[in-house]
């Protein structure tokens, strides 16, 4: 895949960016957890239906994907100048710029902010809050700040049941959708000091639950860390968008806010939020409009934090912006659509993509951000069977399965590259012998001449095992057995005299072209119909 | 009109009735078909399979056979092979840095249509029974597979054609829009997942009760075929599942020739 030098080094992506195992083993694990995927068909298939309905309600939601992918691509295409922009007008309204290459960057500066900011308490450590966010799930940064003395109180609901699981997010927006409400107490009664032991199952009462938890926590915590839906390049403006009002009182309350912030999420100005409150909360949550949306422009004297902090993350962005195909994917804006309505997702869960980023989008930019050369992340493309489902729901128009057919693609490259352009595997044997096959009808016909045969040897009702990989196939799915003659061979015994005939004019029609090339009196159209015979009238009219 | 044929390499190979249904269907309308001999494969699979080198051959194979050949029109009853001309060939001349074969594959991708788009946007019918004479009193359950929906936005026209057979009574399984789970290589690089989604598609359209399923890619058709077939060998007590039949079939068939239902034609769960 061809990449451009963009004027700076490019660093790949570190963090929780990797798979644990190769796709399809860890998706095997998966598919055996049958309360997993009951949990997960019920849950996409609920946020699915409402996110359709609330789509179909706008006239003009495709001239919306549009705009929203127009506009990102506007931002791609001026990210530099944007950063530096935002960067002057961030500073300039009080606030302080800081910039990550990667995720241990990242994690360092943050945790020099809290330890700056945030009091000691008896126990030696220090706390924070959290409001939801990819970009801190992605550089490890709960993970860090606890090996580092620091305490990071994840405050929505979701994020919440996932770390007093002990367990890691399986989808973007919904990070505990692989439990159930019955799994959800347990997590509650087994890691919430304060929880009633009589808790029910109710939603009700569960969000009551963690609503008293966190109360406390947002009263008496002095540093806040969020992540940003959108960054205003023009006003240095930051924005959340949310449900539960927990990263309202995250940006409000605290003395310091620490804002981590992907540097693609940029917005030229206020104006283009325009299109995007529009996309993003009916592509996420299937909602008209999220109940919560915070802005905040740098320190407000007498309102809210006094000490306002961003880190702009790279961790591979830059890399992924390289790439004139793969850049399209920095235009996600994380609203998990892709994952909702994918089918392989639905029976897999988050889990199996081993990256924070699951799903298709996930499939795609987790290795954008590594660099497809990371021998970890080699199977995510794979994890897809092209059927298009989320391409037609990105409000942003990534095309997912081109790009994961080119990462294929790109991966299979890098392979020969480092072994050698030998196959290496039974597919490969395969699909290097069907290449040469495929590429010639005549070679096609002369393998088919062996269709009698093969009918002979396979069983009336069908093929039900074969070895090998085709073993893959017949594991699950009898093949019909081949029929005595192909059409070409049919066509060819029907149509002979014609055939001859086709033949000819084909051949006259190629030397035409050919001498009409040579003689270069009048450069051939290049992609012009093949000049046709005089007859051709004639034929029409008939 | 002259309407040259892709049969598509699966068709061809595996399933040449689905072929001979089209040039049937078209000669019933009173145009002349052609079969350009060159044409092999649209090369989709080297494609899907991240195999843009080993493709190219493939595609420029197909792109000679065709803008060779003297047609008005070119045909292929399947809206996947028909997506990948427009989708997938002047992104892999555009790869292999052949500008030519790329404006070359546009214009035959530009020509080229999958069946029910023809029949409806082209030759303008609305009516099977009456323009085709289509006779076939079974009950279908329709599958729409999913590049001639999301690539081709083939809409209901499929099934549109269906509704208009004689005799036929056209059934949406639950999901009906949810992939089968092939996915070209998909299917035995990641086969337990592949596995997963077509069982589901197999118990609804069981559930639907119809005697077939059909739809308009012989290679959806194979893979569900295939794993209602292996259902129906696991549980042999049960009444006999579905059998996939491409809708170019049942559009051929008429009362004089009808497309008859028996074990003898069945064959891994697939009519041929």
């Amino acid at each position: 895949m061809s990449t451009t030098f963009i004027g700076m080094p490019t660093v790949p992506g570190t963090g929780n960016l990797f798979e644990r195992a190769p796709f399809p083993q860890v998706a095997q694990h998966e598919l055996g957890n049958v309360q997993l995927r009951t949990n997960l068909t019920k849950a996409t298939t609920a946020i699915r239906t409402k996110r359709a309905a609330r789509v179909a309600e706008l006239g003009d939601w495709e001239d919306l994907r549009d705009s929203g992918a127009a506009a990102k691509d506007v931002v791609l295409a001026r990210l530099p100048e944007l950063l530096t922009q935002f960067e002057a007008a961030f500073t300039a309204a009080g606030g302080t710029v800081h910039w990550a290459r990667d995720a241990q960057e990242a994690n360092a500066i943050v945790r020099g902010l809290v330890e700056d900011s945030a009091p000691l308490n008896e126990d030696g450590r220090r706390e924070v809050i959290k409001v939801k966010s990819m970009a801190t799930q992605e550089i490890g940064l709960n993970e860090y700040l606890e090996d580092h003395d620091i305490d990071a109180y994840e405050t929505d609901l979701a994020e919440l049941i996932v770390q007093l699981g002990h367990d890691k997010p399986s989808h973007i927006l919904v990070p505990a959708i692989h439990r159930n409400r019955h799994e959800i107490r347990q997590i509650f009664l087994r890691g919430m000091e304060d929880a009633d032991p009589n808790l029910g199952t109710e939603p009700r009462e569960l969000a009551e639950a963690s609503r008293k938890h966190l109360r406390k926590k947002f009263l008496t915590t002095k540093v806040a860390i969020s992540g940003a839906n959108f960054g205003i390049a023009e006003t240095g403006t930051l924005s959340v968008v949310e449900s539960e009002g927990n990263g309202r009182m995250c940006v409000t309350l605290p003395e310091t806010l620490i804002t981590v912030m992907g540097i693609e999420k940029l917005l030229p100005t206020i104006d283009d939020l325009g299109v995007f409150m529009q996309l993003l909360p009916r592509s996420s949550t299937g909602e008209r409009m999220n109940p919560y949306s915070s802005f905040w422009t740098g320190v407000t004297p007498g309102d809210g934090p006094r000490n306002v902090h961003v880190v702009l993350l790279d961790n591979g962005r830059t890399r992924a912006l390289a790439d004139q195909h793969g850049r399209q994917a920095l235009r996600c804006i994380r609203c998990s659509a892709c994952m909702n309505v994918c089918p392989v997702y639905e029976r897999t869960g988050g889990h199996a993509y081993g990256s924070v980023y699951p799903g298709p989008i996930g499939a795609i930019l987790t290795p954008l951000l590594t660099g497809t050369d990371a021998e970890e992340n080699s199977t995510l493309p794979y994890a897809s069977s092209l059927c298009g489902a989320c391409f037609d729901a990105c409000p942003v128009k990534i095309d997912i399965p081109q790009m994961l057919v080119r990462l294929r693609n790109e991966g299979n490259v890098v392979k020969e590259s480092e072994h050698g352009r030998l196959p290496k595997t039974q597919l490969d044997v395969a699909l290097t012998g069907a290449s040469w096959l495929m590429s010639d009808g005549r070679r096609m016909a002369l393998m088919e001449k062996g269709l009698p045969l093969a009918k002979l040897l396979s069983p009336k009702a069908g093929i039900r095992s074969l070895p090998g990989i085709a073993g893959a196939w017949t594991s699950s799915r009898t093949i019909p057995r081949p029929p005595r003659q192909s059409f070409r061979s049919w066509w060819s015994a029907e149509h002979r005299e014609e055939a001859r005939e086709e033949r000819r004019e084909a051949r006259d029609r190629a030397q035409f072209r050919r001498f009409e090339a040579r003689s270069g009196a009048e450069p051939a159209p290049e992609a012009g119909p093949a000049p046709r015979s005089e007859n051709q009238h004639e034929t029409k009219e008939s | 009109m002259r309407i040259a044929l892709f049969a598509t390499c699966i068709v061809d190979a595996m399933y040449p009735e689905v072929a001979k249904a089209t040039v049937s269907i078209l000669e019933r309308l009173g145009h002349t078909v052609t079969f350009p001999e060159r044409q092999a494969c649209c090369g989709q699979m080297h494609i899907n399979s991240g195999k843009f080198a080993q493709a190219y051959p493939v595609v420029k194979n197909h792109v000679e056979a065709f803008e060779d050949a003297d047609f008005d029109y070119a045909v292929a009853p399947s809206g996947s092979c028909v997506a990948s001309l427009g989708h997938q060939h002047p992104m892999i001349a555009e790869y292999m840095g052949d500008e030519d074969l790329a404006s070359r594959a546009t214009q035959v991708a530009g020509r080229t249509y999958e069946l029910s788009q023809l029949l409806t946007d082209v030759l303008g019918v609305t009516d099977a029974a009456a323009q085709l004479g289509s006779y076939f009193p079974h009950t279908i359950a329709y599958h729409p597979s999913c590049h001639g929906m999301r690539l081709l936005r083939l809409g209901d026209r499929q099934s549109d054609l269906l509704q208009t057979v004689e005799g036929a009574v056209v059934v949406s399984p639950e999901n009906w829009d949810a992939c089968c789970g092939f996915g070209g290589t998909f299917s035995v690089k990641n086969p337990q997942v592949s596995t997963a989604m077509l069982t589901d598609k197999v118990e609804a359209l069981i559930n639907t009760g119809a005697s077939v399923c059909s739809g308009g890619d012989a290679s959806c058709l194979m893979h569900i075929g295939g794993g209602l077939q292996r259902r129906h060998e696991l549980l042999p007590a049960q009444a006999t599942p579905p059998a996939t039949v491409h809708f170019a079939r049942v559009l051929a068939a008429t009362r004089e020739h009808p497309l008859i239902l028996n074990e003898e034609l069945v064959s891994g769960g697939a009519l041929r």
